[in-house]
């Protein structure tokens, strides 16, 4: 049983500890520092956050002792000769017909350490970090030191092996609005997923690209988007492009994969081979960041939808939660417990998590809901809180 | 700072060693991360300001990785500025801090 919620938000780590009175907030940690995501490691119980300094550079930080102190790491860098291919936010005159303009060269360094995952559980001191842009890192030393994964930043999908000169190949990933608050429009990975049962099978995403899957730990990547659909380019099943906002796997059937899109709710069961459109638009399931699997049923997620795409708030002023238990076909809401009127949370694509019966999901507007019977039944553990980056049980 | 100076008359020490070196100002919430150079007169041989950075960096390991990116360039919301000049080459930081001079370390009201 989980006894521990992290929380990443604008001013800090916030962590709840379940007591006999109920799941309690401690003081906040990194106070007055952006989080953009909070984690425990399954495996020993590090704690990771990851800094968005607005000042100093993105950081890590890392507990040995649940909590009661952090070390900054600054080692997560890009190497040497990194260069990617920029992007500029598409104008309104934006023609994506148009021939490909020669590109333009910038070398990468960490704008945004987006998502921390960990190694397998026979994978001692295996860990993965996401950033912005686009870089897949790797520690084997329990996050002393990283290194980025070479085979993906220069995978043919994004002009090839920028090391060695320039562009052999056409880039087919774009920019992550995500990343405007940096100042630019580049891609970022935020979600990586490592199969349970073979550690060198891995997922990760890309904002806006796709799914990328790796079968042999990393030493070649194939995207994995047949099926997905989308409502922003001309061709909607175009291999590339798409725009997934957080994808996940069933630890327990892990060829289960989930995926809140900005164009839908994606289902595969078969290992990401071909995805099925599972959205509910009258129901209002479609639009949304986050998205949570089940630990043991592949059929069985959970979403906190939102109205799209240029408002990104809840729909009618109410939130809700939506939950299926048969892969999608059929869609619950649930609300008990939750705000019905004058409600305008978004729950961003890290900001919720499952664990056991408990769901727990927390907003920009600092609001955090907790249900304890599957997201049946709601109860809020507080409502002042800074704006939510990240929810993750620990 | 000024430790071994106190075996010299003050005014001996100030003239050849103190007012001599480049000094080194910073924002106070750089203290934060690096204690160490609090409550401290920083001082750093005449050399360009990236020269600057990474001896202060040798004061406070890891200072560096504050102050500039992995490019060595200096962060987009922080400044930097020699006496009442801001720094020009912000890229490779080429700019000189000569002796007698202060280079101070400021965060940008850009953002952050």
């Amino acid at each position: 049983m989980s006894d521990m919620i992290l929380l990443g938000t604008r001013k800090g780590t916030l962590i709840f500890d379940r007591t006999n009175a109920g799941w309690r907030p401690r003081p906040i940690v990194h106070a007055g520092i952006p989080v953009c995501y909070a984690a425990s490691d399954p495996r020993d119980g590090t704690l990771w956050a990851s800094l968005d300094h607005g000042h100093w550079g993105p950081k890590l930080s890392r507990s040995h002792d649940r909590g009661a102190s952090w070390v900054d790491i600054s080692s997560l860098k890009y190497p040497q000769g990194a260069r990617y291919i920029v992007k500029y936010l598409p104008t309104p005159d934006f023609n994506p017909a148009s021939p490909t303009a020669l590109p333009e060269y910038a070398d990468a360094t960490i704008l945004k350490i987006w998502n921390i995952a960990f190694g397998n559980a026979n994978q001692p001191g295996r860990l993965y970090a996401g950033t912005i842009p686009g870089g897949l890192f790797i520690s084997d030393d329990g996050g002393d030191n990283w290194e980025l994964n070479r085979p993906l930043w220069s995978h043919h999908s994004r002009g090839g092996d920028l090391f060695a000169g320039d562009a052999t190949t056409e880039n087919h990933w774009n920019g992550t609005p995500a990343s405007i608050d940096y100042g630019v429009f580049e891609p970022g990975i935020h979600s990586i997923i490592v199969d349970p049962q073979d550690p060198h099978h891995l997922y990760v995403a890309a904002s806006t690209a796709g799914v990328i899957e790796t079968t042999d730990g990393g030493q070649s990547w194939a995207g994995r988007n047949q099926g997905m659909l989308m409502d922003y380019l001309p061709n909607p099943e175009s291999e590339w492009g798409h725009d997934p906002h957080f994808v996940t796997c069933c630890p327990g059937q892990p060829d289960h994969l989930w995926q809140q899109n900005h164009c839908g709710v994606f289902y595969s069961d078969d290992g990401a081979k071909h995805w099925k459109k599972v959205s509910m638009p009258d129901l209002g399931v479609n639009f949304g960041f986050p998205i949570v699997a089940d630990a043991h049923d592949g059929r069985t997620a959970w979403v906190v939808p939102a109205r799209a795409d240029s408002e990104r708030m809840a729909i009618d002023g109410g939130l809700f939660v939506a939950r299926t238990t048969d892969g999608g076909q059929s869609w619950q809401r649930f609300q008990s417990g939750l705000p019905q009127n004058n409600a305008y949370d978004i729950v961003l694509r890290h900001s919720l998590d499952a664990a056991d019966d408990c769901v727990c999901f927390g907003s920009t507007t600092g609001n955090v809901y907790l249900s304890q019977d599957r997201g049946e039944t709601w109860q809020c553990l507080g409502s002042n809180f800074p704006p939510i980056y990240s929810v993750r049980f620990g | 700072m000024a430790v071994s100076g106190q075996q010299f008359p003050a005014d001996l020490f100030s003239t050849f060693w103190l007012k001599t070196m480049p000094v080194v100002e910073m924002t106070q919430q750089l203290y934060r991360f690096f204690p160490q150079l609090k409550n401290r007169i920083i001082t750093v041989p005449a050399g360009t300001v990236a020269e600057v950075i990474s001896a202060v960096n040798e004061i406070a390991p890891g200072f560096s990785d504050y102050v500039l990116d992995e490019r060595g360039a200096l962060r987009r919301h922080v400044n930097l500025s020699i006496n009442n000049t801001m720094v020009v080459d912000k890229i490779k930081l080429a700019d000189r801090a000569a002796d007698n001079q202060t280079v101070y370390i400021f965060q940008s009201l850009s953002g952050g």
